[in-house]
């Protein structure tokens, strides 16, 4: 289990005076602090921990949640910002003497440029939000998190969300032009705009995954993109995953990059058949999922070449989509992937780690002898073409023994995912999960170089505590 | 690096308040770079940082006694075409890496530009990849998505009290802690200096071809590069010449849209290119690459000597209202990512500078100082200020990264 600090005793003692405070702040319904209401905000998409905050206060602009973060640090209450509640990383997880700041009440799109290719929109919209607002006029918003229906862009800039196109449109930090940011002390600091580069620091690109360490994001200027004339997929299945391995590498340094390139091992495989009747080949190993894009004839092309890669790897079968409804029927079953296993498993935990693709066959053999020494059952899936691995360790979470199990299982495919040349987290954030890990990616001294970037803007440690750092040493300014 | 190039200021005018004359390390390794970077922070020496120099020209001329050269901590030192991962120490010069890059048919996607004739450097080629990514300098393909700050994967520095540090990695993805990979970058040496740099690097097409398209004025020509940039054909170059401008005997004003790809693809597209935006002419292969090289360096501006050089990013439905300002007050313009950049060449004065500045104000954008007399660059804000509470945190974080203000101190600011 992860260690959360002992709560303020002088905040707890406080908590009347506190959501009063906030009260006069954000009037009506703007201020939770019933037992029972503040429910929901006790965890986020990392459900296995839970704890109440001290109250949730949900501001509508900027103004507001510039006064409320002056009236919190005046008052040294300790703040956890809050998008939809997705973070798989617990990076929303609350403190019991914390106030939830959530902007989910902060949802407009406030303009749309189709000449300057951008939208800026608050930090409440949806993911998915902005591509509907653009999608009649051919646009879209590149990053696609699997959650894109509920998480909202403010979250997908704080974590730097990925997705599975980022292979060739880049995640979160590479979509973005401009946000409006408010610091621990209220200020309210504009950063970028409508315009490709900047003068000075590049604040955004400090401020993007910086999971609530350093200040509120509540505007943001994103990029549109025009869509491709269309999409289409195909499928190869084969018989081991080094042979799998293998094509991605091929395909990879064949110089024809996919929009994406998904692969599943065997228990995935089975996992998302029976869920969603996608007709996946159960006798693979493994099995890819290629997307390309352009006209029909441009789709054939790039089709065709891949196919021809895959056919060197001997492989069990192939189904290159003939429509965009087949292209549907085959990305189906990789979609519900999540819910397929979480029906075969009481709970399941999702881990993120990247490796460097060429160790993809080793680290899957590994991940498969761990597996059998703790006797839980694993499902990968992962984005290949980028390396980011997604192993899902199912577990009972009613059961102590179960979890522990689980959470050690988890923290040694991380510690594998390092080893190899990689990293502990690719696209869900560090959060409270992988918090206790990060010396085994870092040495003392960079944790606490970053540490000292983070008290540059918050020097009282009040921002979004017990996440992304260790927790001794992330409370209180470490000794220089 | 940024830095102090012994010999970047030639062909610019007011030489020098520089440190050219001062003492000069260029240690062999990263561990002789810590060693330098603790000896002035323990000697309160104030070091300027520099890649191969021939960048110096550009921002604030740097004001310390000892320059710290990475010159020598040079050479490839990962490089896996299938994973697109290539790491390189930071005084590595770029044409080395292009070339090892060129052998396996791959490419910096970002494009970053050869600026020695624009800075008037003299002897340090196309520079050092540490000194690309100190400044985030990329091309003309920026406009189709990654800037040379995306595709920073890793990096290895040493921070003001000489620890060797690292940030990021060799994958693609990577979100662990915070992204001193982005802060670090573009920071012009003043945190830190980095010692070797891990990048993405992307497939070269297998065609390129470019549709020159004879266009009224700067506003008919924002127009037509906007119109190929939200096509769906995957524009990776939209730039313009203005009137009297030309490259390569391509005689603006004319707007040049790119493309890159497969074959077939390359094809296609420029035929359904051409047929939206009809009267222009087809640029193939070497043709197109020879101009987008000229675009990318900024030839076609012809700089004169004596004459300041201004580099704005803005809104690129701003850009013709900002060259007729731009023109009003007797500066010559290029334009590139699809009008959101603009070059500008013009008198090395306060006047004009003035004007620039409110030009990129009111485009809703930044500009920068990129070249001018070294009195000028002593005297005018190079890059904009920022807001106090921005300042505020810019000295904070400067000073979380270099407490003793050792590195390039005033490259960006005064007193900064």
């Amino acid at each position: 289990m992860i260690a959360l600090p002992p709560p303020k005793p002088e905040v707890l003692a406080r908590r009347e005076e506190i959501v009063a405070g906030l009260r006069a702040l954000v009037p009506g319904e703007g201020v939770i602090a019933e037992t029972l209401r503040l429910r929901p905000y006790e965890t986020d998409g990392l459900s296995a921990y839970r704890q109440p905050p001290l109250a949730v206060v949900l501001p509508t602009s900027t103004e507001q949640v510039a006064a409320v973060l002056r009236f919190l640090h005046e008052n040294d209450v300790r703040v956890v910002p809050r998008g939809a509640g997705t973070s798989l990383s617990g990076g929303a997880l609350p403190l019991a003497d914390a106030v939830v700041v959530g902007l989910m009440r902060m949802n407009r799109i406030l303009d749309v440029s189709f000449p300057d290719r951008l939208a800026v929109v608050e930090a409440g919209v949806t993911n998915l939000g902005i591509t509907k607002a653009v999608e009649g006029e051919g646009f879209f918003y590149a990053p696609d998190p699997s959650s894109q229906l509920a998480c909202m862009i403010g979250g997908n800039v704080m974590m730097n969300s990925g997705g599975a196109h980022c292979l060739k449109y880049g995640v979160t930090a590479n979509n973005l032009l401009g946000v409006k940011f408010v610091t621990i002390e209220g200020e309210v600091i504009e950063v970028g705009g409508g315009h490709l580069d900047a003068a000075g620091y590049d604040w955004l690109g400090l401020i993007t995954g910086s999971e609530g360490q350093l200040g509120l994001v509540t505007e943001v200027t994103v990029r549109i993109l025009r869509a491709a004339e269309g999409q289409r997929a195909m499928l190869a299945a084969f018989r081991s995953t080094e042979v799998a391995g293998a094509a991605v590498d091929a395909i990879m340094a064949s110089g024809v990059i996919p929009v994406a390139l998904e692969f599943m091992d065997k228990p995935c495989i089975h996992a998302c058949e029976a869920f969603a009747h996608a007709g996946y080949p159960l006798d693979a190993e493994a099995m890819l999922i290629i997307e390309v894009e352009g006209s029909g004839e441009e789709q054939d092309a790039l089709l065709g070449r891949i196919r021809e890669i895959c056919e060197r790897f001997d492989p069990i079968s192939m189904r290159v989509a003939a429509s965009a409804e087949e292209s549907m029927a085959i990305w189906k079953g990789r979609k519900g992937a999540f819910g397929a296993v979480g029906r075969i498993s009481p709970d399941y935990l999702c881990m993120d780690g990247t490796i460097p693709t060429s160790e993809l066959p080793y680290v899957l053999r590994r991940i498969g002898e761990m597996s059998a020494a703790c006797g839980l059952g694993v499902a990968n899936v992962f984005h290949a073409g980028d390396g980011n691995l997604h192993p899902l360790i199912m577990f009972d979470a009613n059961d102590p023994e179960s979890f522990a199990k689980a959470e050690a299982f988890g923290a040694d495919i991380l510690k594998l995912c390092v080893e190899v040349g990689g990293c502990l987290t690719g696209e869900h954030g560090v959060g409270v999960e992988k918090r206790d890990l990060m010396g085994v990616q870092f040495t003392r001294p960079e944790l606490q170089q970053q540490r000292r970037v983070k008290e540059a803007f918050d020097p009282e440690w009040l921002l979004n505590p017990a996440k992304v750092f260790p927790l001794e040493g992330a409370l209180a300014p470490p000794a220089h | 690096m940024a830095g102090t190039g012994r010999s970047g200021l030639a062909g610019v005018r007011g030489r020098n308040t520089m440190s050219g004359e001062g003492s000069r390390i260029a240690p062999a390794d990263e561990a002789g770079v810590s060693a330098a970077v603790v000896a002035a922070h323990a000697e309160g020496v104030p070091l300027a940082v520099e890649g191969r120099g021939t960048k110096a020209a550009m921002l604030r001329p740097v004001q310390a006694a000892r320059t710290l050269s990475l010159r020598a901590v040079s050479g490839i030192t990962f490089y896996k075409p299938e994973e697109m991962v290539i790491s390189a120490r930071a005084g590595t010069p770029l044409e080395e890496i292009e070339a090892a890059l060129a052998e396996r048919r791959q490419r910096i996607v970002a494009e970053p530009p050869d600026l020695g004739a624009l800075l008037g450097a003299t002897g340090g080629g196309k520079g050092s990849i540490g000194g690309v990514v100190a400044c985030n300098l990329s091309g003309p393909r920026r406009v189709a998505g990654f800037a040379t700050r995306d595709l920073v994967l890793g990096l290895r520095f040493v921070n003001g009290e000489g620890e060797v540090l690292r940030s990021g990695g060799r994958v693609h993805k990577n979100v662990t802690g915070l992204d001193l990979c982005k802060l670090l970058s573009g920071s012009h040496g003043t945190l830190a200096v980095i010692t070797e740099v891990t990048l993405k690097v992307g497939p070269a097409p297998e065609r390129t071809a470019t549709l020159v398209l004879p266009v009224a004025d700067e506003a008919a020509g924002v127009v037509a590069l906007s119109a190929g940039l939200t096509s769906p054909f995957g524009v990776t170059g939209a730039a313009m010449l203005p009137e009297g401008v030309s490259a390569n005997g391509v005689m603006g004003p004319v707007a040049l849209l790119r493309l890159e790809d497969v074959e077939a693809s390359v094809r296609y597209r420029m035929e359904r290119l051409r047929a939206a935006l009809p009267g222009g002419r087809v640029l193939e292969g070497d043709e197109s690459r020879a101009l987008w090289r000229a675009v990318r360096d900024a030839a076609p501006l012809a700089v004169a000597q004596g004459e300041a050089v201004w580099r704005l990013s803005v809104r690129p439905s701003r850009a013709s209202a900002a060259v007729a300002a731009l023109r009003s007050i007797g500066a010559r313009v290029m334009l590139d990512w699809g009008g959101g950049l603009v070059w500008v060449a013009g008198a090395a004065t306060s006047a004009v500078h003035e004007a620039v500045m409110e030009t990129a104000r009111r485009a809703g954008g930044t500009f920068t100082l990129f070249r001018a007399p070294d009195p000028m660059r002593v005297s005018v804000p190079v890059i904009p200020d920022e807001v106090p509470a921005l300042a505020a945190l810019s000295a904070r974080v400067k000073a979380a990264l270099d407490p003793g203000g050792r590195l390039n101190p005033g490259r960006m600011r005064a007193g900064g």
